[in-house]
């Protein structure tokens, strides 16, 4: 079997990383990279949207249906067993990447967005009207509207700490608006839209403090750092797959045991029961009590093999190399004519946003696309935020850890386009 | 491969810097909200009729210089003439920048809105040039809610607003 991912994988091990320099290899680990636009090298810059896949990625979840394929936790066949064993293993994988105590903890769901609705749905499930839950001005739309609805079938009222003109949070706000009927504190590791790391181990110490459980929405942060949700002392930790090399509609809910198993099931199907009778009906035990239905098996398996590749990969070489992304076109877009760099946060992830003077964030993007370069543009689902820094829309370039200086000269070099068609009148 | 300019003509680049008919119509009859959920663009669009007949189009709002320019062409294209004929006008601009220009058969000739033919080699953006159209429909409807442009998002598909009497 000349295309084994097992060995493949092996291989790739065997050829080691060790420090940054070698990280520059790894571009070749990623098929989607070798395609052009419009004639030109792909500059892939949207990593904030979705991360490319490595070829390991792709061949655990080829694999899988072409060997694997059967329904897991049912079948008393040799392929049910098999599919079971993997999804499984992919739990005891994504427990470890996370540092949990207990694979129960481990929740597989279709991402950060399914993670946070479950919490919202089933811890928020016991908001009485004037409770208060308390998220921030830099959340995703996906960190805001669950709770809204949650705040919505309760009663209970939505808090929010403001965000300061580098777009860090406003740390004596969050201690004030932290109150005796605050349920949870919701609020991202990382902004998608700005790149701001917020100081997440001081703000849960602080709500613990009070006895208020934290959910970190770590979409943003999975990809740039390792996490640990021991040391981080969270109560609820929510990541996509897809944005960490993995597939799309995977993701994990980190949950606190003792939450976990307070709170009420969320949806009901296959799987998360024990009993079921008209007159009555008891549920599974964790994780499954969580899991109704069958799961993307072959998405979380491949996604263990994603959490694989990046710990192999190394964290501290990934980080090394993206803030000298990050760092490298900062600089550049400090001397860029007429441009205004959005989050300016002195702990920052590689995600540079911006608007150019004049120039609609879209026309941009269509200027970069043009040239090969793909970014995002738009509000990034974070409308409340774009109010608060006064604009419609920014231009986000996001690194990963294939991205190369060249990427960043070619942001640069493309964006030299947009005062060629609009003039400079 | 299209190429930038195709998108980006002289006259494009002049009605998003200097859009005509900019602002508020104090007397107009009729008036709607556009709102482009994927990128912001908004739009509030005032139009005053006579005996079905359009007088003055004027719009305010933000958003990218193809939603801006073609709001501002609009705004000149429709002066005079009756709002069956802008119901016409706006068949023909569809099909101009989805790319379907054959499939609208002989429809009024589309002027200077001509110059956002380059749209249709540019999907993404069909919903931009759209938005002051969606708009004005929904103004002629005295729709209240804002309209929307999210179905524009895959090419090929009919446009969303309401009320559309053709293709709709």
């Amino acid at each position: 079997m000349r295309d084994d991912p097992k060995e493949r994988a092996a291989l790739g091990r065997a050829a080691g990383t060790g420090p940054a320099g070698d990280i520059v290899r790894r571009r070749a680990d990623f098929p989607i990279l070798a395609r052009t636009v419009n004639d030109r090298p792909l500059v892939y810059l949207d990593n904030g949207a979705t991360s490319q896949k490595p070829q390991c990625v792709i061949d655990v979840e080829t694999h899988y249906y072409e060997h694997l394929n059967a329904n897991v936790h049912r079948g008393v066949h040799r392929l049910s067993q098999e599919a079971t064993d993997a999804y499984e293993g992919a739990r005891d994988t994504a427990r470890e990447f996370l540092n949990a105590v207990q694979r129960e903890e481990i929740v597989f769901v279709r991402g950060t967005t399914e993670a946070i609705n479950l919490v919202a749905n089933s811890f928020g499930a016991r908001f009485r009207a004037g409770d208060e839950v308390l998220i921030t001005g830099m959340e995703h739309h996906s960190n805001i509207v669950p709770w809204q609805l949650a705040c919505e079938r309760s009663g209970a009222v939505l808090k929010v700490v403001p965000v300061d003109d580098r777009g860090e949070l406003d740390i004596e706000a969050f201690g004030t608006l932290l109150s005796p009927r605050t349920r949870i504190v919701a609020l991202t590791h990382v902004s998608n839209a700005l790149g701001t790391i917020n100081p997440v181990r001081e703000l849960i110490a602080r709500a613990h403090a009070r006895g208020v459980p934290v959910l970190l929405d770590g979409a943003q942060a999975v990809p740039h750092v390792a996490i640990d949700v021991q040391a981080l002392d969270c109560d609820f930790y929510a990541f996509s797959g897809h944005k960490l090399y993995g597939p799309t509609g995977t993701g994990v809910l980190y949950g606190r045991r003792a939450l976990l198993e307070a709170m009420p099931p969320w949806q009901g199907g296959g799987d998360m029961i024990r009993q079921v009778s008209f007159a009555h009906t008891t549920y599974n035990d964790l994780p499954y009590k969580f899991e109704a239905g069958t799961p993307n098996i072959a998405g979380a398996i491949a996604l263990a093999e994603a959490m694989r590749y990046v710990r192999e990969v190394g964290f501290d070489a990934i980080a090394a190399h993206e803030h000298a992304l990050l760092r490298d076109a900062t600089e550049r877009a400090q001397a860029f004519p007429g441009l205004r760099l959005i989050g300016t946060a002195r702990e920052k992830a590689a995600i540079l946003s911006f608007v150019l003077e004049d120039v609609h964030a879209h026309d941009v993007g269509s200027i970069l696309d043009h040239e090969g370069v793909a970014v995002r543009t738009g509000h990034h689902c974070a409308m409340p935020l774009m109010e608060r820094f006064g604009v419609a829309a920014t231009v986000r370039a996001s690194f990963a850890l294939y991205n190369t200086h060249e990427d960043v000269a070619a942001l640069f070099a493309a964006l030299e386009k947009v005062p060629e068609v609009f003039g400079d009148a | 491969m299209p190429e930038l300019r195709d998108l980006y003509q002289e006259l494009i680049i002049d009605h998003g810097r200097r859009p005509r008919n900019y602002g508020v119509l104090a007397d107009a009859n009729h008036q709607a909200e556009g709102f482009n959920p994927l990128c912001g663009d908004r739009i509030r669009l005032f139009v005053k009729t006579r005996e079905g007949v359009i007088e003055d189009v004027h719009f305010e709002g933000t958003g990218c210089a193809i939603s801006t320019a073609s709001a501002s062409l609009m705004s000149e294209a429709l002066k005079g003439r009756t709002e069956a004929e802008a119901r016409a006008l706006f068949d023909g601009f569809h099909a101009l920048v989805t790319g379907h220009e054959g499939a609208a058969g002989a429809g009024p000739p589309l002027g200077k809105l001509e110059v956002l033919a380059g749209v249709a080699e540019f999907p993404a953006r069909v919903k931009c040039a759209t938005l002051a159209w969606h708009t004005l429909v929904a103004a002629l409807h005295d729709q209240h809610t804002p309209v929307t442009t999210e179905r524009d998002e895959q090419p090929g598909t009919e446009p969303a607003a309401t009320g559309r009497t053709a293709d709709g």
